[in-house]
């Protein structure tokens, strides 16, 4: 870490998960996927970090093994200093309180056979939380916070729309309390008009709870709106970390470049000059030598495909990972 | 707008799907009109029938339960609701053709890319297997995917989500249709691909004079591609115009709501730290629609009339309408 700064909630180094693949009788392991390839971050309290990136670049995995939902090949994941990489079992048990998850599909992350009352109970069961009376008024303050009301809580999942059930798992993530809540595409389920609800909600429960937030998301303009900070990741790696305000007025990868050249502006007026990259996002099984991005990079050069470039500042801690810096 | 040649001409459309719950009217009154090259963009949330009444106009409508119960989709001066499905076959596909969403359901599992673009040819123009495989490689070419040669031997889960959406509109153009309606042709797709995708419909338009009606809910992609919009809500034509002028000047509150509604790109990091205007409430059921305009819980200029009556669609000049009583009565 760097002398001077706020020490960080969250510090990830050198993550790295690869998921074996497995063959025959023996179920003898044939090879890896790539999935996560190194990545460090760092989360501060109170702070917005963006993942973005294609599907398949480990965004999501990524995610997951910052929350100790799965367990990293490598690297060290540190939560108010404590180092959590190695945990397991009961020893993860109080950490899941501080750390909650929103997840992408609000039809599938909710039990159908559990009310909703059932649903917001059940964290606070697992770690003996308002007994009695405390309990009913907890669930209610919870739905009141997410805009719902407290008679919600005797229906079932089937009986709301996308965008409550979207809700009732944000009410669900803040059940316990958490310090730090990581969103796996929040609205990208969701319909155009009901994204600018859920957004303003998740920016409203951060000011008031005081909540850190990863959000892991394809979309580059509901990250602009919401992060302090944005990471681009390409083939398990980070290509680009910045401020937003540095990454969206002054891209410096060429991958991150042709990504937002790539996003369709809703307005006809603005005709955009546009990078189109060639091919498709190589295979996490076998990424290509040196620098993932040079089979589609447009300013490749003979460097490019012996070496891989490490993620340098290039001012006002504005990282990028390419050999034209 | 002076009824012009129209290639394509729905009118009064009305598509019902008949329910244990009730009657769902998916597609209530819909007329549009396609000119020849024209991209015409149908804009709309999940459940407004931007889908069905594309499906409507290749009479692809599962019956039972749905049912296109009122209305005439006219074609070239036919109505192609009434022709027996036999003479609909020869159009489908040869002369208006659909890519749908979902590369990989949409594409037969068992066949080769070949076989599937090939047989286009073989049924339509009655070409040798031979002959409809080499053409299968032009088209393959055509839709610039690499090695056309080795990938027309292939199965569709050996190649990736952006050359399946490829491969499929090889299949919708190998016959040079007049229409090809795209559903949600780039929704499953990373933004990369996408561009590649968008870009080449539109040279493919450009090369074919092919009239498009994109279906989609992203307004940064119609406002890339389409001529035309129009915005559906809960199966009626909220409003309708061209490209620019509906995003300069839109006039339904459903229109105006859904562009102050999403992050803009650009926006916040060029120092604009504007708050999300939201449209409240939620998508309205089919089965429990509003009284009156169907918009009218979330509409932030309510009346008293938008509680009673449906709106008719207005014209306010230069071929624009709006179904908003602020506009007309």
């Amino acid at each position: 870490m760097k002398a001077g700064e706020v020490e960080a909630l969250l510090d990830v180094q050198n993550l790295k998960v690869h998921f074996p693949i497995k063959k025959g009788l023996f179920s003898k392991t044939v090879g890896h996927v790539y999935a996560v390839d190194g990545v460090s971050l760092t989360l501060r309290k109170g702070e917005t970090l963006g993942l973005v990136g294609e599907s398949g670049c480990g965004k999501t995995t990524a995610g997951l093994a910052i929350l100790r939902l799965i367990r990293p090949t490598s690297g060290t994941v540190i939560y108010d200093g404590k180092e959590i990489t190695r945990m397991a079992g009961a020893e993860l048990r109080p950490l899941r309180r501080d750390l909650q998850m929103i997840f992408q599909d609000p039809y599938s992350s909710l039990n159908p056979r559990m009310t909703v009352n059932q649903i917001l109970s059940d964290p606070m069961d697992i770690h003996g939380l308002y007994p009695g009376g405390a309990r009913r008024e907890r669930i209610a303050f919870l739905l009141e916070k997410v805009g719902l009301s407290p008679e919600h809580g005797r229906r079932y999942p089937h009986e709301f729309s996308g965008g409550q059930r979207q809700r009732i798992g944000i009410a669900r993530a803040l059940a316990l309390n958490p310090q730090v809540i990581v969103g796996d595409e929040p609205v990208s389920a969701l319909d155009v008009s009901i994204r600018a609800q859920i957004l303003n909600l998740l920016l409203d429960l951060q000011r008031e709870f005081d909540l850190s937030y990863i959000i892991v998301a394809h979309d580059l303009a509901v990250v602009e709106y919401i992060c302090n900070r944005i990471a681009v990741m390409y083939l398990g790696k980070i290509v680009e970390n910045a401020l937003y305000r540095d990454l969206y007025t002054n891209p410096k990868h060429p991958y991150t470049q042709a990504l937002l050249s790539a996003v369709p502006i809703p307005d006809p007026k603005k005709v955009k000059k546009r990078l189109i990259l060639e091919g498709d996002v190589p295979s996490p099984i076998q990424p290509p030598s040196g620098c993932h991005f040079h089979p589609r990079c447009p300013y490749r050069m003979e460097i490019c495909d012996r070496k891989d470039p490490a993620l340098k500042d290039v001012g006002g801690g504005h990282e990028v990972s390419c050999f034209l810096y | 707008m002076s009824s012009g040649p129209y290639l394509l001409e729905v009118q009064a459309l009305k598509t019902y799907f008949y329910t244990f719950y009730g009657v769902a009217r998916a597609v209530d009154d819909v007329s549009l009109q396609l000119a020849p090259g024209e991209v015409l963009g149908l804009v709309g949330e999940s459940g407004c029938g931007k889908s069905v009444t594309a499906q409507s106009i290749l009479r692809l409508i599962p019956e039972p339960p749905g049912r296109i119960v009122h209305g005439r989709i006219l074609f070239d001066g036919h109505d192609i609701l009434a022709i027996p499905m036999d003479e609909m076959r020869s159009i489908r596909g040869k002369r208006i053709s659909m890519i749908f969403q979902e590369p990989m359901s949409s594409l037969n599992p068992v066949y080769t890319i070949g076989d599937q673009i090939g047989e286009m040819f073989s049924l339509h123009r009655g070409s040798s297997k031979r002959e409809s495989l080499d053409r299968a490689v032009d088209m393959l070419r055509k839709v610039q995917i690499p090695a056309p040669e080795r990938r027309v031997h292939e199965y569709p889960h050996q190649l990736s989500g952006g050359m399946r959406q490829r491969a499929m509109i090889a299949m919708a153009l190998a016959c040079n249709p007049e229409i090809l309606i795209a559903d949600e042709p780039t929704t499953a797709l990373d933004v990369t691909v996408q561009a590649q995708i968008l870009n080449l419909m539109m040279q493919l338009r450009r090369d074919y004079e092919t009239a498009i009606i994109l279906i989609t809910h992203d307004l940064g992609v119609i406002a890339e591609t389409a001529t035309r919009v129009v915005v559906m809500y809960a199966g009626k034509v909220a409003e309708e115009a061209s490209t620019p002028v509906i995003f300069e000047d839109p006039k339904h509150p459903y229109t105006v709501g859904l562009l102050r509604s999403i992050p803009k790109l650009g926006e916040r990091s060029q120092g604009q730290e504007t708050r999300l205007s939201e449209i409240p409430g939620m998508v309205p059921g089919l089965l429990d629609l509003p009284n009156g305009c169907t918009f009218h819980p979330r509409c932030p200029e309510v009346m008293g009339i938008c509680r009673e009556q449906m709106p008719d669609l207005f014209g306010v000049g230069q071929g624009r309408l709006v179904r908003c009583w602020l506009y007309g009565r």
